[in-house]
């Protein structure tokens, strides 16, 4: 009930504040504008979402890129080769590595991932990218697809690796070809949580991918499909919805300017693209239960 | 009666008195067992038990809860390899090969040795892919479909399913559930088929129709069933091996013997009620 009410007080709020933008700044300037600057100290004020859109994929794909198979191979390895002993030691290790706090998994990015990233694979990255934050925000990840999977996979009877095996299946036969299927609906909701969560993520975001809203150079692939190069996008600094929240709610902000209702405007949307998310991962989850 | 003309006999004791078969003897050994003992960390399981069992007859597997049965059922197949605490010594011979020498591989062991379990288990996917799961990881290169069919008519479930075999195995009920494992078991056409209590979770309509099954299936297959049931155990088997507690193999004969006059005192004991 309480969780009920206080969903309901912040949809409420964010949609209030929302109406309040839109009435002075069109819905298709902040939908279209490839430009974001809403500080009104620096020439004319744009609110353009789409280099924030853009920010906000790329932490997000680049860590389910991540996340998502290494999060499933350990489920896999937690819950069908690894020992009673192996396992009690090295669930609770991933689990503390869910405990930590983000912002030192921010510092750790842009102190040791980025320098790391520079003197091997890309000389040429900005002290700030979002190659490092997201890579970062992958690793985070991985203990929400590992944790849940792997509860998923454990829950499948053992009748059906017994079944398995019966009928002179491996080892990796059984966890791939019963196990993993059987189990698809859990891994499926871990992947969707653990997309939102990367999606929501700011403070890895905030200290190592900087905050510039920067628009990447786009060209024309063929057929006029634009193309963003993915260097131009993952070496250099960047800006996530999230960050840019961060920057106008820590800016000396006066309640009823643009600005502050921009942030609201850009709450809201978060809000519906992890309520759309939420709502996938159920019907997904009814979708594909199965009873043993 | 001993394996005579058989190139790949055993030397077993023998164990086998009887003189009243109701059917013809088998003249082959399909598994046997020689001073078979099996642990699970300190407790015994199986106490020096050998065993010789015919091929293409169904034999039974009677006696109390926890007096071995299952455990020598699977050590068949080996199955008991995944249990970390579990030790076997003697040999277990299959096809006249001890299925424990070093070069054996249990996976290819099982391709040849179905297993029905005592709780229906079905996997999460359709019927035909139940049925081809085995076919699917042995390579199986033949026409999938045909088997599935053959395989599903094996199990006397066909006329039955042959409408919705790509509806989930699952929403079958469970005497079907049950039939259809046996399809998947015999999918692969093992020699010999395992089948661990097959009945115990059904009601008695889909129980007798397994049992008929069974029966269909010994001019094939060889079949050794674990029963608690011991009416099961005399409609159905040609030979019965009798364990009691502490995993020792007491009698083994035909079938009829063993319920109508058995050696042992402790055998009619078990078999009229009195013990156990």
């Amino acid at each position: 009930m309480v969780t009920l009410l206080t969903t309901v007080a912040i949809f409420v709020t964010l949609l209030s504040d929302t109406v309040a933008f839109f009435s002075q700044i069109p819905v298709t300037e902040f939908l279209t504008s490839t430009n974001w600057s809403p500080n009104p100290a620096g020439g004319g004020q744009v609110f353009g979402i789409v280099p924030l859109v853009i920010g906000t994929l790329t932490v997000t794909i680049t860590a389910a890129f991540i996340a998502l198979p290494v999060g499933t191979l350990t489920a896999i390895y937690l819950s069908e080769y690894a020992t009673s002993n192996a396992r009690s030691i090295l669930k609770p290790l991933l689990e503390i590595l869910a405990g930590i706090p983000t912002v030192v998994y921010g510092y750790f990015a842009l102190v040791y991932i980025t320098p790391v990233l520079k003197a091997t694979l890309f000389p040429e990255i900005s002290t700030f990218n979002a190659l490092s934050a997201s890579l970062m925000v992958g690793i985070m990840t991985i203990p929400m697809v590992s944790s849940i999977s792997e509860d998923a996979m454990s829950a499948v009877p053992d009748d059906l690796r017994q079944a398995g095996y019966g009928l002179g299946a491996t080892k990796f036969e059984v966890s791939t070809g019963i196990v993993v299927p059987a189990s698809v609906s859990g891994i499926a909701s871990s992947y969707i949580l653990a997309v939102s969560r990367a999606i929501g993520e700011t403070m890895i975001v905030v200290v190592a991918m900087g905050a510039q809203a920067r628009m990447p150079a786009v060209q024309e692939l063929a057929f006029g499909i634009p193309f963003v190069n993915p260097a131009d996008v993952l070496l250099d600094s960047g800006m996530t919805i999230t960050v840019a929240m961060v920057q106008i709610a820590g800016g000396d902000l006066v309640g009823g300017t643009i600005p502050y209702d921009a942030m609201f405007a850009l709450g809201l949307t978060l809000f519906v693209v992890t309520l759309v998310m939420n709502v996938f991962s159920d019907i997904i989850a009814q979708r594909y239960r199965e009873e043993y | 009666m001993s394996n005579t003309d058989t190139s790949d006999s055993l030397i077993t004791t023998d164990v086998e008195t009887g003189s009243n078969d109701r059917t013809a003897p088998s003249n082959r050994t399909a598994v046997a067992a020689r001073d078979l003992n099996v642990f699970y960390g300190d407790e015994q399981a199986i106490d020096d038990v050998s065993i010789e069992i015919p091929e293409k007859r169904v034999t039974a597997l009677i006696g109390p809860s926890g007096c071995g049965k299952s455990t020598f059922l699977r050590c068949i197949n080996r199955m008991n390899d995944m249990i970390d605490v579990c030790r076997v010594e003697g040999d277990v011979t299959f096809g006249g090969k001890n299925v424990y020498d070093a070069d054996v591989d249990p996976v290819a062991l099982r391709r040849k040795i179905g297993m029905v379990f005592q709780k229906p288990n079905p996997f999460p996917k359709s019927i035909r892919d139940n049925v081809a799961y085995g076919l699917k990881i042995q390579g199986f290169d033949g026409d999938v479909d045909a088997r599935v069919e053959e395989s599903l008519k094996g199990a006397a479930l066909w006329d039955e399913v042959k409408d919705q075999l790509d509806s989930s195995g699952l929403d079958l009920s469970g005497g079907q559930q049950q039939r259809l494992c046996i399809a998947r078991a015999i999918a692969p056409d093992p020699e010999v088929i395992l089948m661990d209590e097959p009945t115990s979770a059904l009601d008695p309509v889909a129980a007798s129709k397994i049992e008929d099954l069974i029966d269909d299936l010994a001019e094939e297959y060889t079949v050794i069933i674990v029963t608690h049931n011991m009416q099961q155990a005399a409609r159905i088997s040609d030979r019965t091996a009798v364990f009691l507690t502490g995993g020792q193999l007491v009698e083994y004969d035909d079938t009829t013997k063993i319920f109508e006059d058995p050696e042992e005192q402790r055998v009619e004991d078990y078999i009229t009620g009195k013990f156990g």
